[in-house]
């Protein structure tokens, strides 16, 4: 996979990742162009398109596009079950996830991402084991959060 | 604001996120955005010292106003502190920014890769992870030359947790992509491979990806893993719905393992060992199995992960090519599909069928659904469906239903989007040439493309049914006939009257009998859309006019008074007023023997490759046009249409007018005859006339993409010794005798380079025809890409013209290139052969390192098969000085103090391709008492190092 663009209806941008080298200005061209090819889309149409030399697959989840860009050989039906599994781990974590809490948590739907796909492969497909990677690092977050508000203020800004 | 379900503490930021969004206009949300830019500067250069969490929540809010669109330029720094915390949460965001923000920036790039190192070697494998999510997220170039070599040892070591394995072995796969030279192959490829056989199947989905790439560039090196893939894939394949618990998505067993095992499969051809594809053939027929009975459950999941693996299983049957049976059932699934009430099915079945539809297995069973396929050009309501069945249609057509397609075809253009038109107008007009049986029919078929769709007929559809018209003297008549009556249409279309016009200037006289259709009949209606035309156009018509004045003498009187007239005597437009003047001298100065010789009809087009077939090859890439290329389904398709032999009755002697539309393929005209008056009129007329003329002959480009190996005679004997001389240098004269000088100058960078090539005339004497150009040889077209511009075409004595090419070393290569030169000299053709000197090394980019580092990459490419060497005479005296720039010129780093004995050479470098990146160490030893030399080359690649050693080896 060489990037994924998660926008709204309205064409705003919310989750971009990018697997491969390109300038700042070259992603804000290749975002503008393909929103609004995708957006332009009917509902009934099919989830694939071609664009340049790759193949567009995108799906829309209420009022959220998922958009992934594949090269040639890759597989469109795997591709748009990384979306839906994607969205599965965000909902779990978030609990019935909606497009609000990607706007106020992105960090952590990058930290999920990462876990689920690196470098633009599948790297780890059960939503245990993904979940489980995050949640340990949310634990490792309370300990430190907690340690942080329990311990004296003052003590802490010391450290630093 | 929603209730943020774990524990998150950045209150901060979600009230910031808040106030974005209540932003009623965007210069209110830029306001916002400054405002807090300028609060978190404040905070960063304050004098009181911030503490993790404040930092972390600054660097947060940067991160989101950037993914919001807007530059920043500060907060690096701050985020690289962050990487060396201790606070999980801390270094996660700090990774975060430097992922999502990184630039190239030197300084830092030290730094980040400091910390790196030090939670790599933390040995705690949460802070590993997030390490290598790093190096794969950011993936260049510096981050690979510090740790590529770090990481093969992370993904092999007994003792590493399955999920730092899992991020090691795709971490290094985009390193890997990146810059192959920089991750060293060794004894752990051997143990990577067994990975395919861990306990965990995250492990395994994560290595599979990594092998998969690491094939494709090594096929050999890995072949043990196919017997692994398809056991694992058996095992799968065969397991029940919930054996493999968490990795079952929705009732259908490791969907994404098992399409990665699949893709793996396609590196390689079908397995030797009969036990291994016994078992994959039946792993193949289980998945074709399945995909018949019951869905278990309604999902769409369900359906979508089962045959995502379905129609991996169906590329691996297509890339094999080799099993009749399972190329019939997997076309018969994809039947199946074609009707399918979902969208997506329905386009991927079509797709895949296109290319079933060119294995000769398949081809036949592909044919049986042509009705379906019509049926969707006809009602998919989805653009993209109905091109892939406008794709599939093109792919399964042959002479039995060529003409039910075209007329399909042709139906759909009336509707088409216009965005597909030009494609579909190609593909009818080759459908139409390759399959025609009868001529007629061709013919109508092309006048029907240019009255549906004109805009859409290129130049090159419409000059090949003249090309074909014009060799084919039982269609002359016919086509003659149609035109006249497709000009009678009341509004058509420009190209019908250009097609028109050329048509009925050399044929119209086989239909001048019909009174219907007599000689002033014809002139009068073709000048009737004359001022409706463009120049271009109009110019052809003066031709038209000026051959009916030939055939038609008692048209003369007309057509002298319209070239008489203002509009065309004294037109703006030069080539028309030139055009004017010189016809209508013509006319009134020659004797009709002399018109008649003139004017003749043109001869037969030499024949090439259909110089659609390559636009279209063009259009699409290469391959694009193979399913009509291979002859193999139907051999007896050449005899007819593939090669038209030039009849007899039409080959007349070459005449000046051969060049009436700038045939300059055609051979050149002899000089006219000197006694006649008009005999230098004549040369005038038509020397200078065609050159604003499109041409018909074969563009530089054409000739370029369609090299008839018959066309180029061999190199001439000393091409190599010529080369030889250019392999250290890009500048001097590559080759001279009596005729002409042939001087180049090129410059390279990394894997681009422009070269001039000079060509002198060395006579007094103008060439004529003269036409250089650049061929491929083998499969060189694949690895360079030549662009060459056009030069004119002639070359007056002592003067010079000068070509440019455009060079793109695509991946490594071998042979170089031919230049072909090919001229007149006094009537005599020349022609010569030479090797351009484009060779490998030229695409080097020096590298200069340390002596430490210079050993231990010297070290890495230590297998056999890495290394070259090459013990010689020295051939030229041997100078230290020479030799440096010799070695510099080749185009590697020089390294100093490397090398233990000063006497020795020792350089590095990079070739630089577009596919991939070859590292290059090289060594030359001196032995000035033997007056010999040792050359050792070691490069990533067998065959590069081998090529460049023989390369160097013969410049000393």
């Amino acid at each position: 996979m060489q990037f994924m663009l998660l926008f709204s209806r309205q064409g705003k941008l919310r989750l971009q990742k990018w697997y491969v080298p390109l300038s700042d200005k070259e992603k804000k061209k290749i975002t503008r162009e393909l929103v609004q090819t995708v957006l332009a889309r009917k509902p009934k149409m099919c989830s694939f398109l071609e664009w340049r030399d790759l193949k567009i697959v995108y799906k829309r989840y209420a009022s959220l596009y998922f958009c992934c860009a594949i090269e040639d050989q890759d597989n469109e039906l795997i591709t748009l079950e990384i979306i839906h599994r994607y969205v599965e781990l965000l909902d779990k974590y978030f609990g019935s996830v909606c497009e609000l809490d990607i706007i106020f948590n992105f960090e952590k739907a990058y930290f999920i991402l990462d876990e689920f796909l690196l470098g633009g492969e599948v790297q780890e497909t059960s939503k245990k084991n993904v979940l489980k990677a995050i949640e340990q690092a949310d634990l490792l977050q309370e300990k430190t959060e907690n340690m942080y508000h329990s311990k004296s203020f003052i003590g802490c800004k010391k450290a630093y | 604001m929603p209730a943020v379900s774990k524990g998150d503490g950045m209150r901060g930021l979600a009230v910031f996120i808040s106030d974005i969004r209540n932003c009623k206009s965007k210069e209110a949300e830029i306001k916002r955005i400054n405002k807090e830019l300028a609060n978190i500067r404040s905070k960063f250069k304050g004098d009181k010292a911030l503490d993790g969490y404040s930092k972390k929540k600054y660097v947060c809010k940067l991160l989101f106003i950037f993914l919001l669109g807007h530059d920043i330029d500060f907060g690096h720094m701050e985020a690289v502190n962050l990487l060396s915390s201790n606070k999980y949460t801390e270094k996660q965001i700090g990774y975060l920014f430097i992922s999502v923000l990184v630039n190239s920036n030197s300084e830092l790039i030290r730094l980040i890769n400091n910390a790196i190192k030090n939670d790599l070697a933390s040995r705690n494998p949460t802070f590993m992870c997030l390490a290598l999510h790093c190096i794969a997220n950011v993936g260049s170039r510096e981050m690979g030359e510090a740790f590529a070599a770090d990481i093969p040892r992370i993904l092999v070591a007994g003792d590493s947790m399955d999920s730092v394995k899992q991020s090691a072995a795709l971490c290094l796969l985009r390193l890997y992509k990146a810059s192959p030279d920089l991750v060293p192959m060794g004894e752990w490829t051997a143990r990577v491979v067994h990975l395919l056989n861990d306990q965990h199947m995250g492990v395994v989905t994560a290595a599979v990806s990594l092998i998969t790439c690491l094939c494709k560039k090594n096929p050999d090196d890995f072949k043990t893993c196919i017997s692994l893939a398809v056991s694992r894939l058996s095992r799968i394949v065969s397991s029940a719905s919930t054996d493999l618990q968490d990795y079952t998505y929705y009732f259908v067993p490791a969907p994404w393992l098992s399409v990665k095992l699949l893709r793996l499969l396609q590196c390689y051809p079908p397995p030797e060992d009969a036990a291994v594809k016994g078992r994959l053939v039946e792993c193949l027929e289980t998945v074709l199995n399945k995909a018949q009975e019951p869905p278990k459950s309604k999902k769409v999941q369900h359906s979508n992960a089962k045959n995502a693996i379905l129609f991996e299983t169906i590329s691996l049957i297509i890339h094999y090519d080799s099993e009749p049976n399972l190329l019939v059932r997997a076309c018969n699934q994809l039947g199946q599909f074609l009707q399918h009430r979902e969208t997506n099915l329905r386009y991927l079945a079509l797709e895949s069928m296109c290319t079933l539809a060119s294995s000769e297995f398949s081809h036949e069973a592909v044919k049986t659904h042509i009705d379906t396929v019509i049926n969707a050009l006809k009602t998919e309501r989805d653009v993209s469906v109905r091109q892939r069945a406008a794709d599939l249609l093109y792919a399964m057509c042959d002479r039995s239903n060529a003409k039910q397609i075209v007329s399909e075809m042709l139906r759909y253009l009336e509707t088409a989007d216009y965005a597909i038109r030009e494609e579909i107008v190609l593909k009818v007009a080759i459908l139409a040439e390759k399959y025609a049986v009868d001529y007629s029919w061709y013919v109508d078929t092309i006048l029907n493309l240019i009255r549906i769709a004109g805009d859409y007929v290129s130049e090159e559809v419409w000059y090949r049914v003249l090309q074909i018209v014009t060799n084919r003297d039982d269609v002359q008549g016919y086509a003659a006939k149609t035109v006249f009556e497709a000009l009678q249409a009341p509004a058509c279309h420009e190209n019908m009257v250009k097609v028109g016009g050329y048509i009925l200037g050399e044929f119209g006289n086989l239909i001048a009998g019909d009174p219907r259709s007599s000689p002033p009949v014809q002139f009068s209606l073709l000048h009737s859309k004359f001022h409706l035309c463009s120049v271009a156009t109009r110019a052809l018509l003066l031709s038209t006019y000026i051959k009916f004045i030939n055939l038609f003498p008692e048209t003369k009187a007309t057509i002298q008074g319209v070239l008489r007239a203002g509009s065309q005597l004294r037109n703006a437009d030069v080539e028309l007023q030139q055009r004017a003047v010189e016809y209508l001298t013509l006319s009134s100065v020659a004797s009709t023997d002399v018109l008649a010789t003139v004017l003749e009809e043109m001869p037969p087009f030499p024949e090439r490759e259909s110089s659609i077939l390559a636009k279209l090859k063009r259009k699409k890439g290469p391959g694009a046009g193979s399913a009509l290329d291979d002859g193999r389904r139907d051999p007896s398709s050449n005899d007819i249409n593939g090669g038209m032999e030039p009849t007899p009755s039409t080959v007349s002697t070459p005449s000046p007018s051969a060049d009436l539309l700038g045939l300059r393929a055609a051979p050149p005209p002899a000089a006219p005859p000197a006694s006649s008056g008009a005999g230098n009129l004549l040369v005038d007329v038509f020397s200078d006339g065609p050159a604003a003329q499109p041409s018909l002959g074969p563009t530089p480009e054409e000739a370029f993409l369609s090299p008839g190996p018959e066309d180029i005679g061999p190199p001439i004997p000393e091409a190599d010794e010529l080369l030889n001389k250019f392999v250290c240098k890009n500048n001097g004269v590559l080759f001279e005798n009596q005729l002409l000088q042939i001087g180049v100058k090129s410059e390279f960078r990394q894997n681009l380079g422009r070269m001039y090539l000079f060509y002198g005339n060395k006579t007094s004497v103008q060439f004529q025809n003269f036409s250089p150009t650049v061929v491929h040889p083998g499969d060189l077209q694949t690895q360079l890409a030549v662009q060459t511009k056009r030069v004119a075409a002639q070359v007056d004595g002592g003067a010079q013209v000068q070509q440019v090419l455009n060079i793109e070393c695509l991946r490594d290569f071998l042979t170089p290139p031919l230049l072909s030169v090919r001229f007149r000299y006094g009537g005599a053709p020349q022609s010569l052969t030479l090797k351009l000197p484009v060779t490998i090394n030229k695409f080097f980019q020096p590298t200069e390192m340390a002596a430490q580092d210079f050993f231990q990459r010297w070290k890495q490419l230590s297998l056999p098969q890495q290394e070259a060497q090459k013990i010689f005479k020295a051939n030229h005296p041997m100078d230290a000085e020479v030799t440096k720039a010799k070695l510099l010129g080749f185009g590697s780093a020089l390294l100093d103090n490397v090398d233990p004995n000063p006497e020795n050479f020792v350089g590095a470098g990079i070739i630089q391709t577009k596919a991939l990146q070859v590292g290059c160490l090289l060594r030359l030893e001196p032995n000035a008492q033997a007056q010999m030399y040792r050359l050792t080359l070691r490069t990533s690649k067998e065959p590069v190092s081998r090529h460049l050693c023989e390369l160097l080896a013969q410049q000393f």
